[in-house]
């Protein structure tokens, strides 16, 4: 099995207020085309994991791999880069540029790594924003957009350059019924069809039963499963 | 048209009437400091004009105000003297071997003429007005090439003074006061007593009422007569230097070369220059403070901007821009209003300086001036727009280094 994110005993102290222990020794292997939620009560440092895997939090004890390239103690400006090109993200609040239109939105990741000349990053973003039924409201202002429609717009971009790994910060967490089922949808559908990895982390059961594999912890370690599928 | 210029471009245009608030701020900093500076040096450039009308660079008279050694002195020279209130001794304004030690200065690579004159107290007389008044002895030709005589001739030549031993050139405040007019015959009269009259042939106006109002020029030899002195008198020598700023190094060495007094127009003119020197400090002070102020009301905007776009700038740095991409996207939109609001300023400098320069002003009996000087030197331009954007960068600098280091997981985390 190939695969695309591995950590090895990733630790990790809070020292404000007071030196605290939030990620003890984590392991974990993600397999490439895995929808993976992680679960688990507030505080438990599901967040805090998913922002040390997202590669943003630096600040850790461990090792971390994402497809096959070790990121441990490189710089931030090496990290950026790395990030715009193999993590995308999705949050829970929507996080367009709200001056930006859909399309504009979607474009500025692609534009910032430049695989591609401008108007191929145009009509990938259009295709993408199709995929996801949001191709009517391509010119129209973020800022314009309903927060499920918000949150298509947001996935889009979280998709256009293709990455190893989508990351979810509770990304059905502030929408209503109908669009978590249209984005829990859209998520399975990336990576049943499209082989896309994603890592979401959600206090939603519903959202986190319908996934690949749940991820639970508790107290700043991974309590189920005890052992990865893989091995 | 790159990506971070995009995203900055679009952060100017989503809020015009922030954007042009900064911009204003920068506007009005520059185009007052375009104003103050032309006005300011224009009157500098004006005044300093005049005075170089008015004073040779280097001028050679005989001070007989100087202290001079007592007679107890040279003949007990190692005794301790005392001399209390020495009454000055009577003597004569002359040069001894002004006419050589002319030639010998003008000789000078660095001189550009020499002008020997006499100058006397003299009373003016027509009908029953009578005014103090001076008169110059020169040789007209060698005065114009010092002072640029020719371009200030209100009426007459300058020739008709060569070739008419009784005539004078009057300055037009006398002329006016005397109510002459050229070709009128005036009587001149000394201290001394001597009168002579004198045909008017030309009046001249340097702009200067110290001088208009009172002093005429006529042959040497004219006023050699009218003081009932010898050929070789001459009371002052003027210079003119091709570089008037070396007068105050030279000055002593004509000093020692003639063994009188040898004064630089600096030195003659120091109350002028003062004046230059507070009203340079008064205009940069003024300048420097509107900048200061605008500075921060650009930094105002952008640090309130880059607080509400704490979202825009974690998710930016989420999706792979680095700190400096975060950086440079704000700093060009300090940049650009910073340029912007320069440019404009120049123009509204521009403006306001026109409608001074129009204003009108009277610059009374004292000096000739309908209007106000004003310069439009296109350094004071380039200064504005330089010393504009150099402010809004270093304003704009600080917010956007914050946003550059700002932690994306603390606003994201909510």
């Amino acid at each position: 099995m190939e695969y695309v994110l591995r950590t090895h005993k990733i630790t990790k102290y809070f020292y404000d207020p007071e030196k605290f222990q939030v990620l003890k020794e984590i392991d974990l292997k993600v397999n490439r085309g895995e929808f993976l939620t992680l679960m688990g009560k507030s505080g438990c440092g599901k967040s805090t994991l998913m922002y040390v895997l997202s590669t943003m939090d630096t600040d850790y004890d461990g090792e971390l791999e994402i497809a096959g390239e070790r990121l441990t103690g490189k710089s931030q400006n090496e990290l950026a880069k790395f990030r715009n090109e193999h993590i995308g993200f999705v949050f829970q609040f929507h996080y367009l540029l709200p001056e930006f239109t859909a399309l504009q939105n979607v474009m500025i990741p692609a534009l910032k790594l430049k695989r591609y000349n401008r108007q191929e990053i145009e009509s990938r973003a259009y295709e993408k924003l199709k995929m996801l039924g949001m191709q009517d409201y391509a010119t129209k202002r973020a800022s314009k957009l309903s927060g499920g429609q918000q949150q298509r717009v947001a996935i889009a971009r979280g998709i256009v350059n293709d990455p190893n790994i989508i990351m979810g910060d509770e990304p059905t967490g502030n929408l209503d019924s109908y669009n978590s089922g249209l984005v829990f949808d859209i998520f399975r559908d990336l990576a049943h069809t499209y082989h896309q990895t994603i890592i979401a982390v959600t206090h939603d059961e519903g959202f986190a039963h319908n996934s690949d594999r749940i991820v639970e912890m508790s107290d700043g370690e991974i309590i189920r499963p005890q052992e990865n599928p893989g091995d | 048209m790159t990506l971070q210029v995009e995203i900055a471009k679009t952060h100017l245009l989503a809020k015009p009437k922030q954007t042009l608030v900064a911009m204003l701020g920068v506007t009005f900093g520059i185009g007052m400091f375009i104003a103050m500076v032309g006005l300011m040096t224009g009157l500098n450039n004006f005044t300093e004009e005049l005075t170089m009308t008015s004073s040779p660079d280097i001028h050679i008279y005989n001070d007989i105000t100087q202290a001079r050694s007592s007679i107890l002195t040279e003949v007990n020279p190692d005794g301790l003297n005392l001399v209390y209130h020495q009454k000055p001794k009577k003597e004569t304004l002359r040069l001894r071997n002004a006419l050589q030690v002319s030639e010998v200065i003008r000789r000078d690579p660095r001189v550009l003429g020499v002008a020997p004159t006499l100058a006397s107290q003299v009373f003016y007389n027509y009908g029953p007005v009578q005014l103090n008044g001076s008169i110059s002895g020169v040789d007209i030709l060698e005065e114009d090439k010092l002072f640029d005589l020719r371009s200030k001739m209100k009426s007459g030549r300058i020739e008709d003074l060569k070739a008419n031993a009784e005539g004078i050139i009057m300055g037009t405040g006398l002329a006016r006061k005397l109510n002459v007019r050229t070709g009128d015959r005036v009587v001149i009269s000394t201290p001394e007593g001597y009168t002579m009259p004198l045909k008017i042939v030309g009046t001249f106006q340097m702009g200067i009422g110290t001088v208009d109002n009172i002093r005429s020029y006529a042959n040497i030899s004219t006023v050699q007569m009218i003081l009932q002195q010898d050929q070789s008198y001459i009371t002052d020598i003027n210079i003119k230097l091709r570089d008037l700023h070396q007068a105050k190094a030279v000055a002593p060495e004509f000093q020692s070369i003639a063994g009188y007094k040898a004064e630089d127009w600096e030195t003659a003119n120091a109350t002028f220059l003062t004046g230059v020197i507070i009203r340079n400090i008064l205009t940069y002070s003024v300048s420097i403070t509107l900048l200061v102020v605008a500075g921060f009301g650009i930094y105002n905007i952008l640090n309130m901007t880059i607080y509400n776009k704490m979202k825009d700038i974690a998710i930016l740095k989420a999706m792979g821009f680095s700190g400096g991409d975060v950086k440079r996207i704000f700093m060009i939109q300090s940049l650009v209003i910073g340029f912007v609001g320069s440019l404009a300023g120049l123009v509204i400098g521009y403006i306001l300086s026109y409608a001074i320069s129009k204003a009108p002003f009277d610059g009374g009996d004292l000096i000739s001036l309908d209007h106000f000087p004003v310069n439009f030197d296109p350094k004071y331009y380039i200064i504005g727009i330089v010393f504009g954007v150099t402010t809004t960068a270093v304003a704009g600098y600080m917010p956007s280094r914050k946003a550059a280091k700002m932690d994306p997981i603390e606003i994201l985390r909510g």
